[in-house]
């Protein structure tokens, strides 16, 4: 509304200007839209025209360099019968599932702790958040190590007497996906904890006080109105755990490589190597469409119900 | 204090919290933990002892090899050159787009024209769609510009990619500032640029700093982009630590590829541990606001 009656108090004055100062004139006026000009370069070609190329490229037959003879949906029904690709999914919904789980779980319940007026809370949250500073190769890296089948975690359980012990989580291609899940909690679940203290100490304390004085026990008070009034922070939570995790790519490059053979591929990972690596770039780019299907599926009710929200709040 | 004293359940049940706090906070640190001392042994410490096992001295061999002279792929001059590569590649992409998000966020909040409010939204998707949508077509345009494995490539696409986000942080920060200031200034006559520069850029220090830290932190943990777009002379340090962790002469050298990952860490742990709180503000800000 504002700028609405700016403009109208210029174009008063501009009429009676000489023809150079108007020309001035619009182009302050225009001003503004010439300093957004590299980002609606960025927003229209760089996101949405690339999305557009690359939906392009999944309808060609496109090997290492692309090749504009269309197939119509050949590579997605390819993708779908590639047995690589499903062991992807079938990882990417395990992981996801877990990660997220587990994420949400141990955050809400260190939140939750930490909420308890504990002396040096500052410094301990510190400690349960560092990780999430820290790139998934270095993690991957860390954890590589840690659970090294011979060297790592089972060596030191062998040197303390338990000499059963084993873990060999690494090498196996059944348990491979949940060595990505520790890694993967390990950074990111201090990262729910900060968004979750940060909600509790929304939570209106004359509630919390009224309760009290109703004689509701604390698990009650946590139970009953403060957890429930998190629940935009759980909803946040979830939507940017589930866009990590469809996104994973580095960690699996750093602590599994994929392997054994392609048991631990992620999606990400799949379309990584047939577009770049192994010259399939017609079914690496159907890959990628099919990525982001899967991200709009989440993000779309979110932003939808967000922006509602926010009219009606 | 009018609070009653603890009673004796309630002193275990403070013990027992603080217990918790404590084993949780063991678990977290261990990683790191285990890496540090790992990188101080040599090998044949690392094969008798364990994770936890201290090493007999202080032994920074492991840390020289892995600065000077650790093979990653076929190059064996360790990682140092590719250190100094990320920040060649972090520091003009955190300047250019910090500069242009608060640009953008100054216009959208304080300038908007019609349509503005969509392309605000239309960047804030872009924020969040897998970039595996757009490698390809990036990767043909920087090669048809030439800039295809080079530093200003990958500075280019860093800057594309975290627009969006340096500008969501800056909108959503001026939107909270008095309306009235820019109003006034406006009245008075002032120009475009200089209600930017006067007006609002010396408020703007909070959110300076919180986005700074943001991008610098992720632009330095990149893995994907400089994974796909550097060469082999250009590449970024995430992606020679996985390369020298992944080349194996001989026998595998525990204490170097540790020590390799803490180098490749640490510029982000000091901005962690220097500037931690604007961290967090930067990623409860990312994620909540939206």
């Amino acid at each position: 509304m504002n700028q609405q009656t700016n403009t109208a108090g210029r174009s008063i004055n501009s009429a009676a200007l000489s023809p150079l100062a108007r020309l001035q004139q619009a182009l302050a006026d225009q001003l503004p839209k010439l300093v957004m000009a590299p980002t609606f370069l960025i927003i229209f070609v760089c996101i949405y025209g690339y999305i557009g190329w690359t939906f392009l490229l999944s309808l060609t037959k496109s090997r290492i360099l692309p090749v504009w003879k269309f197939v119509g949906f050949e590579q997605y029904e390819k993708l779908f019968m590639n047995d690589r690709w499903m062991v992807s999914l079938e990882n990417l919904v395990i992981f996801s599932f877990l990660f997220i789980a587990l994420c949400l779980l141990i955050g809400m319940v260190l939140a939750v702790l930490l909420d308890q007026k504990i002396r040096n809370e500052g410094f301990i949250r510190g400690i349960y958040l560092y990780p999430m500073a820290i790139s998934f190769i270095v993690t991957g890296t860390a954890w590589k190590w840690l659970m090294n089948p011979s060297l790592g975690l089972e060596k030191m359980m062998h040197d303390w007497g338990w000499t059963s012990f084993s873990f060999d989580w690494l090498v196996d291609p059944d348990m491979v996906v949940y060595t990505l899940v520790i890694a993967a909690v390990w950074q990111s679940s201090g990262f729910v904890m900060a968004l979750f203290i940060a909600g509790l100490r929304g939570v209106d304390d004359e509630m919390i006080k009224a309760a009290k004085l109703d004689g509701a026990s604390m698990p009650t008070i946590y139970r009953r109105i403060i957890l429930p009034s998190l629940k935009p922070v759980f909803f946040s939570c979830f939507v940017i755990l589930s866009h990590i995790a469809i996104k994973s790519f580095d960690l699996v490059a750093a602590l599994t490589g994929g392997g054994p053979g392609y048991a631990s591929d992620l999606p990400a990972n799949f379309m990584y190597a047939h577009a770049f690596t192994r010259g399939q770039m017609g079914l690496g780019a159907a890959s990628a469409m099919v990525m982001l299907g899967g991200v709009l599926a989440i993000l779309v009710p979110y932003l939808y119900s967000e922006l509602r929200g926010k009219k009606h709040g | 204090m009018v609070e009653a004293p603890m009673t004796v359940t309630r002193r275990a049940a403070r013990l027992g919290l603080y217990a918790i706090l404590a084993a949780v906070a063991f678990i977290y640190l261990m990683p790191v933990w285990v890496m540090l001392i790992t990188s101080l042994k040599d090998v044949e410490e690392i094969r008798s002892g364990n994770l936890l096992s201290l090493p007999s001295s202080l032994n920074f061999d492991a840390w020289v090899t892995a600065w000077g002279s650790a093979c990653a792929g076929s190059s064996c001059e360790g990682i140092s050159s590719y250190f100094w590569n990320s920040f060649q590649i972090v520091i003009p992409a955190v300047i250019i787009s910090t500069l242009l998000g608060a640009l953008n966020g100054y216009v959208l909040s304080f300038w908007r024209f019609r349509g503005s409010e969509l392309m605000f939204g239309l960047l804030l998707v872009g924020c969040f769609i897998p970039l595996q949508v757009i490698l390809l077509p990036m990767a043909r345009t920087l090669a048809f510009f030439g800039l295809a494995n080079s530093t200003p490539g990958l500075v280019l696409v860093h800057v594309i990619v975290g627009t969006g986000f340096t500008t969501m942080f800056f909108r959503n920060f001026y939107i909270g500032l008095p309306q009235e200031l820019i109003k006034a200034a406006k009245l008075d006559g002032a120009g475009f640029f200089f209600i930017f520069r006067r007006v609002v850029l010396p408020l703007s220090t909070p959110i300076i700093v919180v986005t700074v830290i943001w991008q610098f932190t992720q632009i330095w943990n990149d893995f994907l982009l400089g994974i796909v777009y550097s060469g082999a002379e250009t590449q970024p340090v995430t992606v020679a630590l996985n390369n020298l962790v992944n080349t194996s002469f001989g026998g595998k050298q525990y204490n170097v590829d540790m020590a390799a990952a803490l180098i490749a860490a640490l510029p982000t742990l000091i901005v962690y541990m220097v500037a931690g709180k604007y961290f967090v503000k930067g990623l409860t800000a990312g994620a909540v606001k939206g």
